[in-house]
Order: structure tokens, then C-alpha cells, then sequence
């Protein structure tokens, strides 16, 4: 466990670009999202190092963003939320409800008001988590795999398990559109990612939360009022989740109660990746940034590969799920051993 | 009596009595001898992966990559069994499967014991390595022609009985196996140096390891036994599946551990009962089979379930409120 002297050494430096790139674990990490890109541009010639292919993956990896911001706040209080995927779900369903109203005709108030539902409804089950876990003294672990079950549920007593598709076309330029050829859904992550990093590193709030993580009978006596803290980081994980369930609902352009199960585990991954500690206390943005990448790279990139034989055996979904398991392990062995050396 | 009415198993029994009487109220068709049977049956693999879990979670651990392994041991036996033809008994398959389970269990202890970290990280990561190399390598089709033997133990039955409609009914004999395998780790909870180790573990890990507990070697043993468990729930399962499909399991992790935990056991370890875990599985199984007699839509099963979760782990919470500022408690 990290002491307080670390947290404050690490606060009272200036994050100037060279600090931050100078921390062992960013630059190894750098090292292994670089090597994947190279790799596997050198595995598909031609077709992977592509504007057609980086753009695409720029459409691609920003839910993937979002759930992991969420996760990594969460991590960071010494807490996980497994609940992101269904708040997402079920904030998409919100809006979805109320798009689907419009039925083509022109209808300006829709949008905003499918946004907000969709914000509203996610706030609302991460105060019940923050409820459940910061006044009931739940294990994060068992209550969001409670509400896990409950939102998914609800989201399937919703829609009978079917999906609720077809919204207006301004609505679906949110996960298909582009701005100067910037993909808008990895705007509105980079925008997520930039408001994580300002909470962590320069407010109050993050500063409290990474203490939580740290060493929270420290937290209890030195008088943070705890019940709050995970109040607000659950509401804040929670919206985090509903962002991206905006964006996955207007890329696909349609919501389901089951959509994107296996993002749960990628986004876990991701944050460990991202050298996030699972046990509190720390974890940065730049780590995310570049874990998602990799995991993206790696993705597209085992896609592409799909088609030819590979050692003898096809590559499919499962020789990614695959690869991403022993990614896990092989990263919490690296950041194991970097720890005890 | 005073003891009895402190006891977390008591009122589940009792919330378990009042819903089964409620139901057959309801719907006559649930107290009969068919579907107590049935329920039997349906509680048997969810059982055994359960043993396993409460374990686990005994230890203050978590693991959920047990329904990998139990979908991997169970596929590559069938598969194994196939190639070579076997028409022998239907243990040689029993150990198979255990020895596969055993296996990835212990990979799961090595890695634990290696990366020193949360273990529900570690077998979030073991489990899809399982899954994936299972799906990716071994093969996807499902196999609908079981060796021989699996599909004799699937029709072998006890108290067989044959109904005015000439249907004949029987508890199948794979609830046996259950029953041993309740009886063998209650005994190693309650009785053995192990057993005590597993929930010292659970309490306080420093304390045990002062007491002189080879933590190490009580954790070899967890993660080994439950992988174990979890080959044979999975050969239990195809048998009365009478298939084995690689897809299967997988998924139903969260409300195995939700079992446990409804069972009573603590997720921070160092408390949880057999007697609990099993009525746990029970009320769940109930809760999901009465659904369909009760003529309910089955997407509500989620609901229910996840209800029932967080209304009992939120009930347990409330109760043992008297350690409010101890900061342990947020954790």
C-alpha cells in the first residue's frame, strides 16, 4: 500500500510533460502500446497503418475510453464498479425511449431531452451504488453485482429483450460524425478524459478520492466525510457510464438490454493496463489514454488477421478474448515484478 | 433457541418454507413429487460450483473463472472421450474432468500466489484466458453424441416411480454426487486443521500466518479444490444436458456467487456455512423455477434476482451495523 508521503510528493510536483512521461510504468506502457501498433502494422501490411484504419479505430475505442475512466475512478477509491455496462444500457434506453417518439418527423426538443434522460438515468443508478455502498457499508464488489443483475433486468423487463432502434440522423452524427476529420466520439472522449484528469489532479475531490484508496482509516480520522466521496465518485462513474452509452447507442443506432457485455472485462483490463492500482489509491489518465490504444490496436489489428491462417488456426473473437486474458496476467507479472524490484 | 434464531441459515430456511408453501398455494403444480425432482436436479450443478465458491469466499478471495473451467473440462473431456472412442464407465470421464479442473485451478493458485493481487482481477483474466483458449483453439461446435457412459449416468435414477400417465419419474442419481460432495467439505470446513485454515485466512491472513498456517499451501488448496468442483458440476452438466456445449456456464458466475452470499457467507471472508451455500442455491433455483410456474415472463429473472441480492447483502449489512466507524467496513 502506497503511504501519504507518496500521494503528497506526487501532488506537490508540477505534472509538467517530462514528469509525467518520466514515471516508470507510462513508459513502459508506452513501450508496449508502440510495439503492438508496430506489430501489428507489420502483420498486415498495407492495410493497418491506414487513415481509412486509424480513423475507424477512432470511431471504435472511445466507449471503451469511457468504461475505463469509469472503472479507474472507481478503482481509485479501493472500490470497482462491475454495474458501468448495465447504467449504460439502460441510460441508452432512455434516450432511446424518447427518440424513437419523434418517428421521423422533425423534432428539435428531442435530442436534448433524450441526452438528458439518458445523463439523468445514469446519475440516478450510480447515487443508488454510492447509496449502497457509501451509507449501507456494502462491498463495492457484491453491490454492483447486484445492481449489475437489477439494471440489466430492468432494462430487459423494458424492452422484453428487444431492441429499440431507428433515431433521427443529427442524432446519430453523436457516434458517426466527424469534425475536421476528428472522429466525434473520440472528442467527446478526449473531453471526458481531459475533465478526469483536471478532477484528479487539480481538485479537492481528487485529491480526497485518492486518499480514500490509499489508506481510508487515514481517511476516516483526518475527517473526510466518506459517506459523500463515494456518493459522488459512483454518481460520477455512474454518468461516465451513461456518456458512453450515448455514444454506443448513436454509432449502432440502436439500444439493446445486453449490448456489449464483454466490455466489462476489456474495460478492467484496460484500467490495469493503465497501471491503475486495484487496491486504491492511484491511477492516471495518460495510462488510459495509452492502455486503450493498445487494447485497440490489438483488436483491429487480430481483426484484420482474421482471414489467413495464423500458426495453424483461424483467429476469431475468441483468440482475442484469448489474447486479452493472457495481456491481463502478463502485465499484473510485469507491474509485480517492477514493483518489487 | 435463542442460538437458532441468531443464525443467518435460520431465516433463509424460513423465508424458503414461507415462499414454497406460497407458491404451491399458487399453482399446485410446484409441491409435486415431479417438480421437487426437477428442483433437485436443477440445484445440482449450481450446487456443486457453489461448494467451490463458498470456499473461496470463505478465504476472503473470489474467483470467477470457476464456470470456465468447468465449461472447458467438461468440452475437452467429451471431446477426448469421442476421439478415442471410450465405452467404459462413466468415472474414467469423473476423473478426467476433475484432473482438467484440478489443472486450471492451480494455474489460478500460481498466478494468485505470483501477482499478489485482488483475485477477482486475477480470475476476471484466467477466466477469459480459459474461455478463449477453449473457444478459439479447441473448438466451438457443440457435441451431441456423449460417449456411452455419460449418457447411461444422465438416465439413471432413484425412486423411480411411474405416474397415472405412464411417465416415469426420478430423482436423478447425479444429486448423490451432491450430497457426497456437501458432506465432504463441510467436513473439511468443521473438522480439519484446512478447513480452519480456510476461514482463519478469511478472518485475518497476518493472524494465521503468525498461528503458523502455511497460507501458501491453504491457498494451493482453494483454488485446486475448486477447480476440481467446478470439472466435475461441469460433466454434471452435459450429462444432463446430454450434450456438452462449449457456450454453456459460462455467465451464471454472478448468480452462483449470489447464492453463496444470500447463503450467508461474508465476501470479505472468514465467515459462510455449507448449510447456508445450499440453501442459498436453493432459494435461487426456486425463485427462478417459480417464476415460469407462476407463469411470470422470464426477463423478470434478472430483476428478481438481483433484488433478492441486494435486499439480503443490504439486510446482513444493516444487521452487523455495530462496527460503523471501524474504516474496515468501507473497504
Amino acid at each position: 500500500m502506497r503511504q501519504m508521503s507518496d500521494i503528497q510528493t506526487d501532488c506537490d510536483r508540477r505534472p509538467t510533460a517530462w514528469s509525467v512521461l518520466s514515471r516508470h510504468h507510462l513508459v513502459r506502457l508506452l513501450l508496449v502500446t508502440t510495439t503492438v501498433f508496430i506489430l501489428m502494422g507489420v502483420l498486415n501490411p498495407g492495410r493497418f497503418l491506414t487513415w481509412r484504419n486509424v480513423t475507424s479505430m477512432g470511431f471504435q475505442f472511445p466507449e471503451l475510453g469511457v468504461f475505463a475512466l469509469a472503472i479507474m475512478l472507481s478503482l481509485i477509491t479501493g472500490g470497482i464498479d462491475l454495474s458501468v455496462i448495465g447504467v449504460a444500457n439502460l441510460a441508452g434506453l432512455a434516450a432511446a425511449f424518447i427518440l424513437v417518439r419523434s418517428d421521423g418527423q422533425p423534432c428539435p426538443w428531442c435530442i436534448p431531452a433524450a441526452i438528458c434522460a439518458a445523463l439523468l438515468a445514469s446519475v440516478t443508478c450510480g447515487l443508488i451504488n454510492g447509496v449502497l455502498i457509501g451509507y449501507l457499508h456494502i462491498t463495492p464488489i457484491l453491490a454492483t453485482l447486484g445492481t449489475m443483475q437489477l439494471f440489466t433486468g430492468i432494462a430487459f423487463v423494458l424492452t422484453k429483450g428487444q431492441a429499440v432502434a431507428g433515431y433521427p440522423e443529427t442524432f446519430q452524427r453523436l457516434g458517426n460524425g466527424a469534425v475536421f476529420g476528428v472522429p466525434l466520439p473520440l472528442l467527446i472522449f478526449l473531453g471526458c478524459a481531459a475533465i478526469v484528469q483536471v478532477l484528479l489532479a487539480r481538485t479537492s475531490l481528487g485529491l480526497r478520492l485518492q486518499l480514500l484508496g490509499t489508506n481510508p482509516v487515514a481517511a476516516v480520522y483526518s475527517g473526510l466525510r466518506i459517506r459523500r466521496l463515494l456518493l459522488r465518485t459512483y454518481a460520477l462513474t455512474g454518468l461516465l457510464a451513461g456518456v458512453a452509452g450515448l455514444i454506443v447507442i448513436s454509432r449502432t443506432n440502436a439500444a439493446k438490454a445486453d449490448y456489449g457485455s464483454s466490455y466489462l472485462l476489456q474495460a478492467v483490463l484496460v484500467a490495469i493496463l493503465a497501471g491503475v492500482d486495484p487496491k486504491g489509491g492511484f491511477g492516471t489518465v495518460w495510462g488510459i489514454l495509452l492502455a486503450v490504444l493498445a487494447l485497440q490496436s490489438l483488436s483491429s489489428g487480430l481483426n484484420m488477421l482474421r482471414f489467413q491462417p495464423v500458426i495453424g488456426t483461424y483467429i476469431n473473437n475468441f483468440t482475442k478474448e484469448f489474447t486479452w486474458g493472457v495481456l491481463l496476467l502478463l502485465v499484473m507479472a510485469l507491474n509485480r515484478r517492477a514493483r518489487a524490484t | 433457541m435463542r442460538k437458532l434464531l441468531g443464525q443467518h441459515e435460520f431465516y433463509l430456511a424460513m423465508i424458503l418454507t414461507v415462499l414454497v408453501i406460497a407458491i404451491g398455494l399458487a399453482n399446485p403444480a410446484f409441491l409435486t413429487r415431479a417438480n421437487l425432482f426437477d428442483l433437485c436436479k436443477s440445484s445440482t450443478v449450481m450446487g456443486l460450483f457453489a461448494l467451490g465458491v463458498l470456499i473461496v469466499l470463505t478465504s476472503g478471495g473470489i474467483d470467477i473463472s470457476f464456470a470456465a473451467i468447468g465449461a472447458f473440462s467438461m468440452y475437452v473431456t467429451s471431446r477426448l472421450l469421442l476421439a478415442v472412442d471410450f465405452q467404459g464407465s462413466v468415472w474414467v470421464a469423473f476423473l478426467l474432468a476433475s484432473l482438467i479442473g484440478l489443472a486450471l485451478g492451480l494455474f489460478n493458485a500460481v498466478s494468485i500466489n505470483v501477482l499478489r493481487l485482488p483475485t477477482l482481477i486475477v480470475t476476471l483474466g484466467s477466466a477469459s484466458v480459459f474461455r478463449g483458449f477453449l473457444l478459439a483453439f479447441i473448438g466451438t461446435s457443440i457435441v451431441n453424441r456423449l460417449p456411452a457412459g455419460m449418457i447411461a449416468f444422465s438416465r439413471r435414477t432413484l425412486f423411480e416411480q411411474t405416474l397415472a400417465t405412464g411417465e416415469t419419474i426420478g430423482l436423478s442419481f447425479s444429486f448423490v454426487l451432491y450430497l457426497l460432495a456437501i458432506v465432504a467439505v463441510a467436513f473439511v470446513l468443521r473438522y480439519t486443521l484446512l478447513g480452519r485454515g480456510i476461514y482463519a485466512l478469511g478472518g485475518n491472513a497476518e493472524a494465521a500466518e503468525r498461528v503458523g498456517f502455511n497460507l501458501r499451501r491453504v491457498q494451493f488448496f482453494i483454488y485446486g479444490f475448486v477447480g476440481l468442483l467446478s470439472g466435475v458440476a461441469g460433466l454434471v452438466h452435459a450429462c444432463t444436458m446430454r450434450n456438452a456445449n462449449p457456450f454453456d456456464l459460462v455467465g451464471t458466475e454472478l448468480s452462483v456467487i449470489a447464492a453463496v452470499v444470500l447463503g450467508g457467507a461474508s465476501i470479505t471472508g472468514g465467515r459462510g456455512t455449507v448449510l447456508g451455500a445450499v440453501l442459498g442455491v436453493f432459494l435461487i433455483v426456486v425463485i427462478n423455477n417459480s417464476l415460469i410456474l407462476l407463469g411470470i415472463p422470464s426477463y423478470w429473472q434478472k430483476v428478481a434476482t438481483g433484488g433478492v441480492i441486494i435486499a439480503s447483502v443490504a439486510i446482513t449489512a444493516i444487521r452487523k451495523d455495530g462496527v460503523r466507524h471501524a474504516a474496515a467496513s468501507w473497504r
